[in-house]
């Protein structure tokens, strides 16, 4: 019995380890500078989480199916580009978003018909969208740096004076993302593609379909939080989302989302994550470690999230396998009782 | 004049070119259960995989209700009342018992796209409370026992409406309690109306629960019949009911005495339990057992693709306890799996590089590790016209190309290239037609005669009588009995394997 009650906690602890290593972090943190644990800097953390942690929310979509949307960061910039060109040239606002979402969202349909139809690997897809998204962003833009006017730059603007926009979009997004993945049959549907493609087919489940709806969701994610982002950054470089494939995918799998699929969720796995990598960020700048050994701490941090999502993945498999011999059977019986009894107990 | 609820008629299916199914014709009566016995590979499976829509078949035809069916799909076939429970469950572990019973079709709130739980979790809690199993609804299913997830399956079979609900080998993974209580259920199923085939090597348990027995062998039906017209003697009989003699080459060697592989207390927890042989250079072994005996895991703990708590394994006299795949081939020994797509070929490599790659080491120059092209090219040529491996050009044609046959001679090529010491073989004729068979059966002789040990693992008994020194017989993890060739016994062994010996 004693292994079995070991199991038991170790995975207890796989399970919650994005909340346990939150806890742990947030207060360690917090004993090496009181101004940490502020409330003002705990805004400040979700602040400049929140762009990366809408492209989590939609990351997460896909992780769920077991694919991978490495061009997220491309879609930015594609959405970035639309949406700063049109404001050059004087259109309005609101139709320079609207664009701009709708291009971002385009090129994830695109994503979707090559891995849904075509049957390429998500993995070989995204990486070569992300190259060819990046190109057409560049071409577009001529690699210029663009300010946009000041009306765009909403991003410290307040709702009500009281919480910022960026924060307010996030959360309808997360709200939106959790009642879809909980409370419709898109979504269950997509944890059960993830847990066993083979058997969702057998259970009469159109495959294709979820496919293609993920990596739309994903792209339409990336575009508003490129919008996000330029509302908060007031410009876009050549530069602009690059890297944040990365970031995303980590918050996804900090949070619990495994990268094989079926396991996962945005709330609060997705949305811990996100915060847990800001919150490192943060707080690394609080103790002023140098610049450029920040970004190895968090790529450490990130590697040590894969690692554990890994040993949980192997041990509820080896949890879950089957076993030949029923212990429990009593068929060594003593000879004396009757043979009939010895054989069906 | 019976009133038939499913008739089979004329049902022909091939396999890469291989005839599993000749010319079936099986009526099923309403609300009966009609138990279907065979050896594997009889066509069982694939009868009711057609049945399921899982594959098509060539040719005849199938009446549902006296209508012709024809399903496309599962998803059809369940659409028509046809519920089939695969010995491996067929359920998404990581969502609840309701979410499971409605994955393809929710209740909905209202008009709206939103998923109603509560509706959802007492329709189930109604499917749950028809098969007796006393669980919440939204337990997820990683959660429950084999015997459980058993019964989750009926039950979602009774809330997709299924009219014929196909059993197969459903208790191997249950408990006595658990087979018992499944049992019940399927009385009752029947005493509704439903209609049940149930498919299992497990004799007794066919005759207890069948009205209707259907036998099959080689892709043909060669008897049915009202349960009483049946025993288990005329069952296993009429089963395995064939010559033995000529479908085997004559064996020409005597094992030796020295002993190349000895087994001693050799446990896992769970998979294996005691097990002790000892395994001669120059003898070929059989290992009988049913699926799910332990056969195939105990063969790999011994080339190292598993670990083992305790016991001894020991080559050549010496003790190798800490075995990996790798130690196992540097010390000589070969392992043929049951499972030749997946795992004993690269389907889109050349003949020739599957051939080459387990003794490409012993082609290397000695330094830089390069290899030398002409030996080996020379000793795969030999070892393709010497296994009579039917390919145009080994290295230009891909293996997936292959019949299965020379797909499989085409494995056993590669080990022996590497000359094994002590050769393993799980299922090595499992979807080989008779020929090749024989050939497969001739190269093992060959390499016995050699000197080799040879492990030869099989569910076909027959095989193992026409190939074997030795059988050894498995199952629930142990080994059960060992027969020696001269007290080789079709009805003692099967009855020792099904563990009916008390009959």
């Amino acid at each position: 019995m004693k292994p079995q009650t070991n199991h038991r906690w170790l995975l207890f602890l796989l399970r919650n380890i994005s909340i346990i290593l939150f806890t742990a972090i947030f207060v360690s943190f917090s004993l090496f500078n009181e101004r940490f644990a502020s409330l003002r800097n705990f805004e400040n953390i979700i602040l400049s989480a929140a762009d990366v942690g809408i492209i989590a929310i939609g990351m997460t979509f896909v992780l769920l199916t077991g694919g991978i949307d490495l061009s997220v960061g491309a879609i930015m910039y594609i959405t970035g580009a639309v949406v700063a060109l049109m404001l050059e040239s004087g259109w309005g606002m609101v139709l320079a978003i609207s664009c701009g979402i709708l291009a971002g969202t385009l090129w994830g349909c695109f994503n979707a018909f090559l891995i849904s139809r075509v049957k390429i690997i998500p993995f070989m897809v995204t990486l070569g969208t992300l190259t060819a998204g990046r190109g057409i962003g560049l071409l577009i833009t001529q690699s210029r740096h663009i300010s946009v006017p000041n009306e765009m730059r909403f991003g410290a603007t307040r709702i009500f004076g009281l919480v910022p926009i960026p924060i307010v979009v996030f959360a309808l997004m997360v709200i939106v993302a959790v009642v879809i993945l909980k409370y419709t049959t898109f979504g269950r549907q997509i944890y059960a593609m993830g847990n066993d493609v083979e058997a969702a087919k057998k259970a009469g489940l159109d495959t294709t379909r979820l496919t293609a709806l993920v990596y739309i969701i994903s792209g339409f994610c990336a575009a508003v939080a490129s919008v996000i982002s330029i509302s908060q950054v007031g410009s876009v470089s050549a530069s602009f989302g690059e890297g944040t494939e990365f970031q995303a995918i980590a918050a996804s799998v900090l949070g619990g989302t495994s990268l094989f699929g079926g396991l996962g969720n945005v709330f609060p796995g997705t949305v811990i994550g996100i915060l847990l990598i800001q919150m490192i960020q943060n707080g690394l700048i609080f103790m002023r470690v140098d610049l450029y050994l920040q970004e190895m701490v968090k790529a450490l941090v990130i590697l040590f999230a894969v690692f554990v999502d890994a040993q949980r993945v192997a041990l509820v498999k080896r949890l879950e396998r089957r076993n030949i011999r029923l212990e429990k059977r009593p068929f060594r019986a003593p000879e004396t009782k009757k043979v009939e009894h010895v054989i069906w107990q | 004049m019976h009133d038939f609820i499913l008739q089979f008629c004329e049902i022909n299916k091939s396999f890469f070119g291989v005839k599993v199914l000749k010319n079936v014709s099986v009526d099923i009566p309403r609300g009966h259960v009609v138990g279907l016995i065979g050896e594997n590979g009889a066509g069982k499976s694939t009868l009711m995989n057609i049945l399921g829509g899982v594959v098509p078949f060539d040719s005849g035809k199938m009446l549902l209700d006296g209508q012709e069916y024809a399903p496309q799909n599962p998803a059809e076939a369940a659409r028509m009342g046809i519920a089939f429970i695969h010995q491996e469950l067929n359920l998404f572990n990581n969502l609840s018992i309701a979410e499971n019973f409605f994955i393809s079709d929710f209740p909905k709130l209202g008009k709206t796209p939103f998923i109603d739980p509560n509706r959802m979790r007492r329709k189930a809690q109604e499917f749950l409370e028809q098969v007796n199993l006393n669980v919440s609804p939204d337990t997820k299913v990683e959660k429950l026992s084999p015997g459980e997830r058993q019964l989750v399956e009926v039950a979602k079979a009774l809330s997709q409406d299924a009219r014929i609900i196909i059993f197969d080998e459903p208790t191997t993974s249950l408990t006595a309690r658990e087979t018992d209580r499944l049992f019940d259920l399927i009385e009752r199923l029947k005493s509704e109306g439903k209609t049940i085939i149930y498919i299992s090597h497990i004799l007794r348990d066919v005759l207890r629960l069948a009205d209707e027995i259907v036998v099959l062998r080689d892709g043909e039906v060669v008897k049915t019949g009202k349960k009483r017209a049946f025993n288990i003697q005329t069952m296993i009989s009429s089963m395995v009911g064939r010559y033995l003699g000529t479908l085997y080459p004559e064996r020409t060697s005597k094992p030796g005495n020295e002993i190349a592989l000895e087994i001693r207390h050799l446990s896992k927890a769970g998979i294996i339990h005691d097990i002790n042989f000892s395994l001669h250079k120059g003898e070929i072994l059989g290992i009988f057992g049913l699926m799910g005996s332990g056969r195939s895991e105990l063969a790999q703990i011994i080339f190292g693709l598993d670990t083992h708590d305790s016991g001894e394994i020991i080559v050549n006299g010496s003790p190798r306890n800490h075995r990996t795949p790798l130690k196992s081939i540097q010390q000589n020994i070969a392992f043929v799996t049951e499972n030749r797509r997946e795992e004993g070929l690269l389907m889109t490599s050349t003949v020739a590089d599957n051939m080459g790659l387990v003794a490409l080491p012993r082609y290397l120059m000695s330094f830089a590790g390069i290899i030398r092209q002409s030996p080996l090219v020379e000793a795969i040529r030999h070892t393709v016209s010497s296994l009579h491996i039917k390919v145009s050009d080994p290295f230009k044609d891909q293996a997936k190309g292959l019949s299965g046959g020379n797909q499989q001679k085409v494995v056993l090529g590669k080990w022996l290239l590497n000359s094994p010491s002590i050769l393993i073989v799980d299922e090595p004729t499992r979807g080989v037609d008779v020929g090749a068979k024989y050939e497969i059966y001739s190269i093992i002789n060959e390499i016995a005669a050699k000197g080799a040990a040879v492990l030869f693992i099989s569910s076909e008994l027959e095989e193992l009588l026409g190939v074997c020194d030795r059988i050894l017989v498995m199952g629930f993890g142990e080994i059960l009995g060992i027969f020696t060739r001269e007290e080789f016994n079709r009805e003692r062994i099967l009855q020792t394997a099904f563990r009916e010996g008390g009959q």
